[in-house]
């Protein structure tokens, strides 16, 4: 008896857990999932605000696509590579499901595109930064939308060596992020002339670096790379900045989202050089954005919030271009037409699943520059599309070179 | 330059000096969870909450209400201390006499509950707590840089550390803490008053680790979950010590410190787990701990 009353009290706690916000979606609506990280490290860089976005879009779009109501679902993958795949494969199999948005963390981001392979319906990775999944763990059915670990180093570090910033330290996050990162970064640097003086592996969620960076100092690099993101990056570089060190070395994020420079504020992240795919102070089209987004979350949005807004738009796009959510014919028009919003101008998804479009190399402003809230960047180089995600590895079976 | 084992002296006394800065952390958290254990049997798994809350009030009240750093120093943990004695008398102290594991399982919910909440009204990236005018800055060692106020940490550290010994181990109310975990019953025959001696024992040690929240604000990012990973360890190191053990918490805490401060330079992958493998082999050779009584 006592078991069994455990055993309901488990599954009513888990029920609550895994089914966030899960609405019921009658035949004939057209749905949209979201399985991101809702209460994790990157809930903040996408999470609710994503949602939001992804709500936003719908509305702009009029709520209904070829005359059938747009309806989405959402779910917390906990940052687990089970919880996604399973939730994605539960929606597929009995809400009808068309197509998936999400995945902030690359191995979730994995698991999930095994699914949209298995279940045949497209999944746009958004917020996962690994370069894998256009290519090894590619998939016809994946778009990789927002960045990736190739455009983060082909924007941040040639900018970098070619402005004299020769000889790299890297401050590398000890699991396949962190190592992807400092790999494509490492590359890209010999490529350009320059060289890795040396590299230390700091474990997921250290609560010091002050040592870590003391043998960066040691090392006479002229350039501190963080290859890591969320809190390890913002402790890292508040480390940096106490012990002096961003006074002798040039800090540089390898990923850095506008929510980390606005937790660690301007006095310590000035000076800092990074790449994004979206900042809400480019021009009139994302300022926009940016105010309307502002006035519903009090936040301006990060690249994968904009993102989740321009994807939600593209896919609602071509399934009214197509006149079905047949996902074979959504896809094969997404991979033909060109992307136009606030988010990318004449972006398209390659064959392998990248969604080329123009990255922004930045330097963070100092307190002095910045003039109004938000104001945090300064662009440096607007970088083409081709440039900034290289040219078909050849990895992915779809996409031969 | 002079070297030993193949490192130069001066990042041998680089890593010494940083290890003693997070050993400060680590003492005066153990010290916290020691003083629970030791004086009321309950094994704190909040502590690492408590924390974070202690970190959390240092901001909001600067930010609200303008309640500068030093200020914050002595509010943060009177305030995190009074929760605690909220905590023991309301929910606690049901669990006495019972197994210890009960007394686990709470404060591990009650943790649960403190880090959900941040989490839910501050959000997850986590905010900055500047550093002190008086303490920003840094003193060139000759062999490194170091800031002032990881200096400043040091100091209060030990001086809290030493202080909470004393009071503990030297003193009539020390004695009359000690003996209630020894024999209640008897000491309230005597006229003290056993109830409110575990609640303000439970809220001191609380308070310990509120202080060192506010003590780590300027140094990371505040955020929720900045003690659930630091709690982990800390048990560990009050395992090492021993127990209940106050001079062994203190102790372990700052040689541990400076043992994973070397393991960052000669292996850094291994550096967050370096103190579990010498809890494993403290428990093999000597159960009680380093300082525990057998």
């Amino acid at each position: 008896m006592k078991l069994k009353t455990l055993a309901i009290g488990l599954a009513a706690v888990l029920t609550t857990v895994l089914g966030t916000g899960a609405a019921l979606a009658a035949a004939g609506d057209v749905v949209i999932g979201d399985i991101d990280d809702l209460s994790g490290t990157y809930a903040d860089v996408a999470g609710t605000g994503a949602v939001e976005a992804e709500k936003m879009a719908i509305a702009d779009f009029g709520g209904t696509v070829l005359g059938r109501k747009i309806v989405t679902l959402v779910a917390d993958h906990q940052n687990k590579p089970d919880i996604g795949a399973s939730k994605f494969r539960e929606w597929a199999d009995q809400n009808g499901l068309n197509v998936v948005l999400g995945g902030s963390n690359t191995g979730v981001s994995i698991a999930m595109a095994k699914v949209a392979a298995a279940k045949k319906i497209p999944f746009f990775a958004l917020g996962a930064g690994g370069a894998s999944l256009t290519n090894e763990d590619c998939t016809a059915y994946t778009v990789h939308y927002v960045y990736d670990t190739t455009a983060l180093a082909n924007g941040t570090a040639t900018t970098i060596v070619k402005s004299g910033g020769k000889s790299w330290f890297y401050l590398t996050a000890d699991y396949a992020f962190g190592t992807q990162l400092q790999n494509a970064a490492s590359k890209v640097v010999e490529a350009n002339g320059g060289k890795t003086v040396g590299a230390v592996r700091v474990p997921l969620g250290a609560s010091d670096f002050s040592s870590f960076l003391l043998q960066a100092q040691g090392s006479g690099a002229q350039v501190l790379g963080l290859a890591n993101a969320g809190e390890d990056f913002s402790n890292s570089l508040k480390a940096a900045n106490e012990f002096g060190i961003t006074k002798k070395m040039k800090p540089v994020a390898l990923l850095a989202f506008i929510t980390n420079i606005n937790s660690l504020g301007l006095q310590t992240a000035q000076g800092l050089y990074l790449t994004t795919g979206f900042y809400w102070d480019l021009n009139a089209d994302t300022r926009a954005f940016g105010k309307r987004f502002f006035d519903k979350t009090k936040k301006q949005p990060t690249m994968d919030q904009a993102g989740y807004y321009s994807a939600t738009l593209t896919y609602l796009k071509a399934v009214k271009a197509v006149g079905t959510t047949d996902s074979d014919k959504v896809m094969a028009e997404l991979k033909k037409t060109k992307i136009n919003d606030m988010f990318a101008k004449g972006g398209y998804i390659r064959a392998d699943g990248v969604m080329i479009h123009d990255m922004y190399v930045m330097q963070v402003k100092s307190p002095q520059e910045s003039k109004y809230p938000w104001d945090y960047y300064k662009l440096l180089k607007q970088m083409k599309g081709e440039e900034a995600f290289g040219p078909i590895t050849g990895a992915c079976p779809l996409a031969p070179k | 330059m002079t070297e030993i084992f193949g490192f130069p002296v001066a990042v041998i006394l680089g890593q010494l000096t940083l290890g003693l800065v997070n050993g400060s952390f680590y003492a005066l958290l153990s010290l916290g969870l020691a003083v629970i254990f030791g004086l009321m049997g309950v094994v704190n798994f909040a502590h690492g909450a408590f924390y974070a809350l202690g970190a959390f009030a240092a901001l909001l009240g600067l930010q609200y209400f303008g309640i500068n750093y030093w200020a914050a120093l002595l509010l943060a943990p009177l305030v995190v201390g009074v929760l605690g004695i909220v905590v023991e008398k309301s929910l606690l102290r049901r669990l006495y006499g019972l197994d210890p594991l009960y007394g686990l399982l709470l404060t591990f919910g009650v943790a649960l509950v403190i880090e959900g909440s941040l989490h839910q009204f501050f959000g997850a990236s986590g905010q900055s707590y500047p550093v002190p005018n008086a303490l920003g800055g840094v003193i060139n060692l000759g062999f490194m840089i170091l800031p002032i106020y990881r200096a400043w940490v040091i100091a209060v550290s030990i001086a809290v550390c030493f202080s909470t010994w004393f009071v503990i181990e030297r003193t009539r109310l020390g004695a009359t803490l000690r003996a209630a975990r020894e024999n209640a019953p008897l000491l309230q025959a005597f006229g003290v008053n056993v109830p409110l001696l575990f609640a303000a024992t439970y809220g001191g040690g609380v308070a310990l680790a509120a202080l060192a929240g506010v003590l780590s604000a300027p140094v990371i990012l505040v955020t929720s979950q900045m003690g659930s990973s630091l709690v982990i360890v800390v048990f560990a190191v009050v395992v090492i010590g021993g127990m209940g053990s106050i001079l062994g918490s203190i102790v372990s805490g700052l040689v541990l410190g400076i043992i994973e401060g070397f393991t960052k330079v000669i292996y850094p992958e291994a550096s967050n787990i370096v103190v579990f493998v010498i809890m494993a082999i403290v428990l093999i050779v000597r159960p009680a701990g380093l300082f525990g009584r057998e």
